[in-house]
This record gives C-alpha cells, structure tokens and sequence, in this order.
C-alpha cells in the first residue's frame, strides 16, 4: 500500500470515527494536499471500493476501507503508547514520530509491540481506541506463533462493515456464552456473510448469511472478525487511469 | 454403531398402540403449527420440570395409534445456549420418544439442516417434515425430498402445515418407523482428520454409563460442552487428558478453537446436503422484500413501528372500552334479574358479591382487552413483524439492561402485565427473563391507564397523565438497570433470526389466539375468583375497617390520602381498575374534585400505578419465577409506591399545589 493512501484512509477514519464524514477541505487541511488533489485520490480509492462519496457531505469508509485504515491507525497507535509509556516522550511529540514510523512498520513488530505492552486499549495523546488485533488468538501466549504465521488477509469486525459490504467469518473473540450462539445461528469460520441493514443508535446490524437474514447486537457484532480481502494491494498499473503523479 | 447395545436403553413395550413423537425444530418453521394441525384441542400446555421453559402435549388417533406428541421448543443447536436447549437435548437422549420429527424450513435448508445434523448425533427415530414448501417455492427455492432423504439416511415428507397437506403421510411415517424397531439412523460423517479423532474419543469412551450415544459424547467434549465435562469427568477422570491432548492437536492444525472447528464441519455437512439437494433461482423483487427493507429502515421504519404500534393500541382500546361497556351492563342487569330471581338475602348477596363477581369482572373487564389483544399479537408475530420492532428496539432496551427482544413483552405490558410476564419465556436465560419480568410488572397495563386517564386526565388534565406516564417510565429504566447490576449471570447480546414476511393464516392466528386466551383464563380467573371471595369475607368479618386503621399512618400522614384509599387499595390488588370504582362509591360521588385535592389525585394515582402488582400478575410470577421472587417484586413495588407517593406529595405541597 502506498504511503499517501494510507494517509488519506487514516485521515479518513479519524473522521469517521467521531461519526463524522470526512469533507474534501477537512481532508486537505489534514493532509496539507489541494482540494484537487483529494477529489483526485478519493475517486480512486472509491473505485477501489474502500469508501464512498456523497456529495457536498463528505467521504465515508467501507468495511474494506475500515478494514486497511484500521491496520495502519493501528500501527500508529500502538507506536505513540510505546515512545510514551516505553521511551518516556512527550504526548506532544508522539503524533509526528508515529506518522514517519507507521508506513514501515511490519505487521509482526506491530503485534510484538501490542504483547510486550500487554493489549493496550488506547493510545496515549487523545485516548482513542487501538483498533483490535485481527489475530485469531485466545490468550496473548497464542501471539507469537499466530504472528509469525499471519497471512495477508484482511480482517475487520461485522460492526464496522456498512450495508452493502459482505465478506467471509473468520473468528469470534470474547462473547462468553453468546459465541456459540453465533457460530450456530451460521456465522462460523468460512460463512460468506452480506450486511444489509444497520439499525441507527448503535443498534443492531441485519446480515444475509446462509440464505437467510440475521439481527445481531451491535455488542456481538463487535466480536466477529469479517475477513474482507486481500491486504496487499494489487500491483496497480504505473500508467493505469487512477495512477497519482505527486 | 456398535455402542448402541450396550446402552441402557426405555422397554419398547409401555402400552401396545400408544406411540410418542417429538416435533423438534428452529423457530419460524411453523412447528408448532404443525402441533395444533395434529392434536387440535386435545392439548395441554406445562412447564418441563422445575423450568421457566413451556412444555406443550396433545394426543391424537391415527390409525388405531394413540399418538402423543410432544412439542419441543424452537431451538436452533444441542448446545447449552438457553434453558430450551437444555431441555430439548436432555428429553430426546434420556425419554427416547419413539420418534422425533424434525421439522425443516425448507426456504431456509442450510440451517435448518445444521440442526438436523445435531439431532442426527443422537442417533434417534428420526423423521424429517420438509415444512413451509409454498413459501420455499415462491422464493425460487426447490428441494428434492427423496435426495434429501438419501443424503440424511432418514424418510422426509414434504409439508405445508398451514394447508394440512403431508401430515397424514408424517404419522403414517411416525407409526412405520415405531415398528422398524431400533433407529437406522447414522450421524453424518465430519471431515477425515475430525472424525479420526472422533472415533479414537469414542472408543476411548466404551466402558462410561451413559445415557446419551458415546459418540455424541466425545463430540460434545471436544466442544468443551459444560454439563458433558462435569458427568463424564465425574465418573471418569483419566479421560480428560485424552480429552485435552485431542483439542490441543485439533486447535493447532486448524487454528482455531474445537467448538468452532466443529461447528464449522457441521456447517460443511449441511451446506453440502442442502447444495445437492436444492435448486435456487433468484426471484423477482418481490413486494414482501421491499416491505421488509422499508419496516426496518432508519427512518421509515420507526415511522411506520409508531404507526403499527399506536394503531394497535388505539383498535384494542376502542374495541375493549365498546366490549367492556357493554358487557358491564349485561351484568348489571343480570345482577337485577339474579336478585329478583332468588331475592335479597345474606346467602344470596354472598353468592353473588363472593362468588359470582369475581368470575364477571374477568369476563368484563380483562377478556375485552386480552382477546383483541392476543388476536393482534398473533397476526404481528406470524408476519413476521415482531422481529423488526425487536430489532428497531435493540438500543433503546440496552438502556435499561435487555436486548431488543425484551420490548415484545413490555408491550404487551401495556394491554395486561399477565400476558407480559408470560411472554418473557422469549428472552434466552432466566436472568434476562426476570429482569424483563420486573419491569414488565411496572408497565402501566390498561387497568392503570383506566385509572390515569379517569381521574388524572380527566380532572386535572393530559399534562399530568402524561407526566405520570413519565415517571413510570423513569422508574422502569432505573430498577432494570438496578436489576441488571445486581443479578448475578452474564448479559446476553440480541441475536434473532428475521423472519421473511408471510401472510398470517386465518386459522393458525385463530388458534393461537384461543390457546392464549385459554392459559390466560386458566392462570388467572382462579386467582381473581379466590383473591374475590377473602376480601369478600375480610370485608363481612369487619377485618378491613381494622386494616383500614392500622394502614391509616401510611395513607394519611405519609401519602396525604383520605383514610378510605386504605381500603381501595387493598381491593384495588385484586384489579387497579376497581380502585376508582371504589372510591367512587365509598365516597358516595364520581365528582373527585369534591374528595380529592389536586395534589391527592395525582399522589393517588401514582400510588395505584405503582404499589403491587395486580394479584393474576403475582400468581404468573410466582408460577414461572417461585414464590419468593414474586414476593420480592411484589414487595419493593409496595415500598416504592410508598416513599416516592409521600415525597411526591410533600414535593407537590412544596410547589403550592392544593
């Protein structure tokens, strides 16, 4: 993934996050980048399908979207509380060492990084949640040879995926005596699952699995890992029509 | 399977010709109409002992069989998820009904068939009722039965329960596989690495006393299932370590966890079956789909539950408040003729007041609200609808510590806290079922509103009712989320199947409207005909004038009321409603504003919203929660009406209300 993309979907998800669309000027503010610039880079990556556009109100990510941005906020995240908690600097200095440091960060260091700090929740400058680890793990012990192992996959929870998103269960986390429920109500390891509906208010979401329709709690929907594609980005033609020349 | 000798194992022989069969099946798939289809209303409706969980018997005669069927509960796995799954797994494993009918939505075969090949593992008579074939066909879906009875290894009849059709054919099923003698049925084969381990836990299992088939057993270890662990690491403790050694090897190369690896193969197995064995089309868009999306939409779809929901209320309030009214002048005039009929006399009067009128208030008061009630409920939930408000709802119970399910019964709080407590059965675990029950028993039911609407609205206006209306509301939230800290067990997250919508069948929704109606009769009538006739008589013995002193602290100092509100608020446990009625009559005027200052009618009234359950409503807690927990709810309603009714008044008397 090329650095700028991961900049506009981290900036993109910063927006997001707070229940915001992201609007143009915001995004060039953010990025120091001109409006014409954004315009440009935000229809590539919505023909990507990582997010969508709507006029004069802003840009919102898909699940696939989510799925990378939260890979790479992640990795910044996790960064920030390390030369906080780790290497004693300043909340005011982390942000801008983070951002150099995000892009070349392995996705095995960052999970070393997460155990050897114990799972941090969130990170240390505005105490925004750490997207989760996509791991399938059960107890840190399990990190170490999970990580050397991962995959390119790309994983998010069932939570973030909007209406119209679909892609493939790949573990449940933590949901106690509901976890089993799920996996028997057809939301397994391997099931094919579509989100069509989202109720409002952090309700439940409605997803097509298995010929039929399913409501599941916004809580539960948390807990189940959405495999929504590959995370390597596929070799884009250097003369392709989306290409950006900086 | 070589394990099935050795097993113990019912005598075939109870009684030559009488035969029991067990429906079994997901929610949705029209089992239990299958069951009044079958037994009509040769039925009757307990409880599985010592359970909240309803256990519903009927018997019909086919072919010189008397056949009992058993209605299981809709589940959706043999796990231990709910009380229903508990049950379901335990009576098919140790009663052995002679066969169990599997009823499958053959709309929706990849899951139902996950559940059949659960049912599979216990290794029973099994018969598969391919139900709800019209409303497959309508959705392009086309199973072949006889491959699906191949790929199973059981006999499969095609069904549409609403139409009678195939369930002639289910029993004549039901009686030829009873003569067949042992099951033929075999569990279907998981994946080769699983199974392997399978077989070796199963072997390993040969010398446990059990009375569930022991390759069930290694399957249910290898899912870490709870109650399994305890009776078999009871009895054999060595095996545990083969036990653990098998997972850790399973979890390492699958990567994830045993349970889900075999969830997931049974998954394969059903996917699999149901891919050979159905064609799909995709159908045209059809209206029912755009119904679907627009009921649970945003913004439409509050919009339009709003709509449903007012105009459901308003129809049963109309038509209640028309029935009831004409019934109670039926009743007075048969209360003219009976007295002329037999005279006036203390034998007569007490037949009458003691006897008699308990059983009419039932009749006049509560059925014109509960049939209707019961009637529009039905129609609601065969559609489908119900679902959606759930859903819609979800965020807003979370608030006070429920999921979404939670609100059906609050609902129907609003018509009769009695249905309400009963409906609570639909949350998954006893916890949620009693936190729901607690703040369905502070629902203002239509009695209450009888009472908010006469005297607050009525008198000092809708402002008031509606601020009334409020406070219940604030309270409701405050205790659920007090209940929902203080009971112990862990919260469960909403996970329900959204029904595709179907038109709700004249006959199903008429049966089903009389069998509730017929519980309801039978809960509560006996109640309020006993609850009747010891106040009759504490009333003849002068018993209440003495309680009506010693309660008079409360009423008059605390509360600020008129001594006689001690005596309506005794009767007003056996109905709210009667407490207007009362004091109306002791006072000797319907004019309130005459007897009662502002600040009295609204204290009153929060006190008769507020204080106790009605006496049907305790006797349905105390049936599905125990005496104890009904005495509780009852209880703190009572203390809370008392000290928020005296700060109310002395708050009112404050703001210089009269």
């Amino acid at each position: 993934m090329s650095e700028s993309v991961e900049e506009y979907l981290e900036a993109i998800y910063a927006f997001n996050e707070k229940g915001e669309l992201a609007k143009n000027q915001d995004l060039a503010d953010r990025l120091r980048v001109s409006p014409a610039s954004v315009t440009q880079m935000i229809k590539k990556l919505a023909d990507e399908g990582l997010l969508t556009y709507e006029p004069y109100k802003g840009v919102l990510l898909t699940g696939k979207g989510t799925a990378r941005a939260q890979k790479v906020v992640r990795k910044h995240r996790l960064i920030e509380r390390f030369l906080h908690d780790a290497l004693g600097f300043s909340k005011e200095k982390v942000h801008d060492e983070a951002c150099r440091l995000e892009h070349s960060l392995s996705d095995e260091v960052a999970s070393a990084l997460c155990e050897n700090m114990s799972n941090p929740p969130t990170c240390p400058d505005d105490g925004n949640p750490i997207p989760p680890c996509t791991l399938d793990y059960s107890t840190c012990d399990q990190c170490k040879a999970l990580r050397e192992r991962e995959s390119s996959r790309l994983l998010t929870q069932l939570s973030r995926l909007r209406p119209g998103d679909s892609g493939r269960v790949s573990f449940t986390r933590g949901g106690g005596t509901a976890r089993q429920r799920i996996a028997d109500m057809g939301l397994c390891h391997g099931a094919e699952v579509k989100v069509v509906n989202a109720a409002p208010f952090q309700g439940p979401v409605e997803v097509e699995v298995r010929g039929t329709r399913l409501a599941l709690g916004r809580e539960l929907a948390d807990k189940v890992y959405i495999e929504v594609g590959e995370a390597a980005e596929p070799a884009s033609h250097p003369h392709g029509p989306h290409h950006v020349i900086h | 399977m070589s394990n099935k000798e050795n097993q113990p194992k019912q005598e075939k022989t109870d009684v030559e010709g009488v035969i029991t069969v067990a429906l079994a099946g997901n929610a949705n798939v029209g089992k239990s109409v299958i069951f009044n289809q079958l037994t009509g209303l040769h039925q009757h409706v307990g409880n599985w002992p010592g359970k909240t969980v309803k256990r519903a018997e009927g018997t019909l005669v086919h072919d010189d069989y008397t056949i009992d069927v058993v209605d299981l509960p809709g589940i959706y796995s043999l796990s231990t998820y709910s009380l229903e799954e508990r049950v379901s797994r335990e009576y098919i494993a140790v009663e052995h009904p002679d066969a169990i009918i599997n009823v499958v939505d053959a709309s929706a075969l990849e899951r139902n068939l996950f559940f059949t090949a659960q049912l599979l593992e216990l290794e029973p008579h099994l018969i598969v009722a391919l139900n709800l074939m019209d409303i497959a066909g309508k959705r392009g879906v086309h199973v072949n039965t006889r491959r699906l009875s191949e790929s199973l290894g059981v006999p499969v009849v095609a069904t549409t329960a609403v139409k009678s059709l195939g369930l002639h054919e289910l029993m004549d099923e039901a009686i030829r596989v009873h003569k067949e003698g042992s099951p033929t049925s075999r569990p279907l084969s998981f994946g080769p690495e699983v199974e392997k381990t399978v077989a070796t836990l199963t072997k390993a299992l040969e010398d446990l006393e059990t009375l569930y088939p022991r390759r069930w057993v290694a399957v249910k270890l290898l899912e870490s299932d709870e109650e399994i662990e305890t009776l078999v690491y009871e009895r054999s403790p060595h095996i545990r370590e083969e036990v653990e050694a098998a997972k850790k090897k399973m979890e390492e190369i699958h990567g994830h966890d045993t349970a889900s690896v075999i969830t997931s193969e049974r998954y394969i197995q059903a996917s699999r079956i149901a891919a050979e064995v159905s064609t799909h089309v995709e159908p045209g868009r059809s209206g029912w789909r755009s119904l679907e999306d627009a009921t649970s939409h945003p913004v439409f779809g509050y919009a339009i539950m709003i709509g449903v929901v007012v105009g459901m209320f308003f129809s049963i309030f109309t038509l209640g408040g028309f029935a009831t009214g004409i019934l109670g002048s039926a009743f007075d005039a048969l209360k003219t003729w009976y007295f002329v009929a037999v005279g006036e006399g203390a034998i007569q009067g007490f037949v009458w007041s003691g006897l008699i009128e308990g059983v009419m208030a039932g009749v006049s008061i509560a059925l014109p609200y509960i049939v209707p009630f019961f009637l529009v409920l039905s129609l609601l939930e065969d559609s489908g609808y119900l679902a959606r408000i759930a859903f819609l709802m979800d965020s807003l119970m979370h608030k006070i510590g429920l999921h979404g399910k939670g609100f059906i019964p609050m609902m129907l709080g609003f018509g009769c806290n009695v249905p309400a407590c009963l409906g609570c059965s639909i949350m998954e675990t006893e916890r949620e079922r009693l936190i729901c029950a607690f703040v369905s028993s502070l629902v203002p039911c239509a009695a209450r509103s009888i009472v908010i609407m006469g005297l607050v609205a009525t008198y000092l206006g809708f402002g008031w009712a509606a601020a009334l209306y409020a406070i219940d509301f604030a309270l409701i939230f405050i205790l659920g989320r007090i209940a929902f800290k203080v009971l112990p067990g862990e919260p469960v997250g909403l996970i329900m199947e959204m029904p595709i919508y179907r038109r709700p069948s004249a006959k199903v929704t008429a049966q089903r409207t009389w069998f509730r109606v017929k519980d309801f009769v039978y809960e509560a009538f006996p109640i309020m005909v006993a609850g009747n006739f010891v106040i009759y008589i504490a009333n003849a013995l002068g018993l209440i004038a003495i309680i009506q002193d010693i309660f008079s602290p409360v009423t008059v100092w605390w509360l600020g009321l008129p001594a006689a509100t001690g005596v309506v608020l005794i009767f007003g446990i056996l109905r709210k409603e009667l407490t207007l009625i009362l004091l109306a009559s002791i006072m000797g005027t319907t004019n309130f504003t005459l007897i009662l200052t502002t600040t009295q009618m609204f204290v009153f009234a929060f006190v008769v919203m507020i204080y106790i359950p009605c006496i049907a409503t305790i006797a349905v807690l105390a049936k599905e929660f125990g005496g104890k927990t009904a005495a509780i709810i009852s209880l703190t309603e009572v203390l809370l009406a008392v000290v928020l009714g005296g700060i109310l008044y002395r708050a009112l008397l404050l703001l210089g209300f009269g």
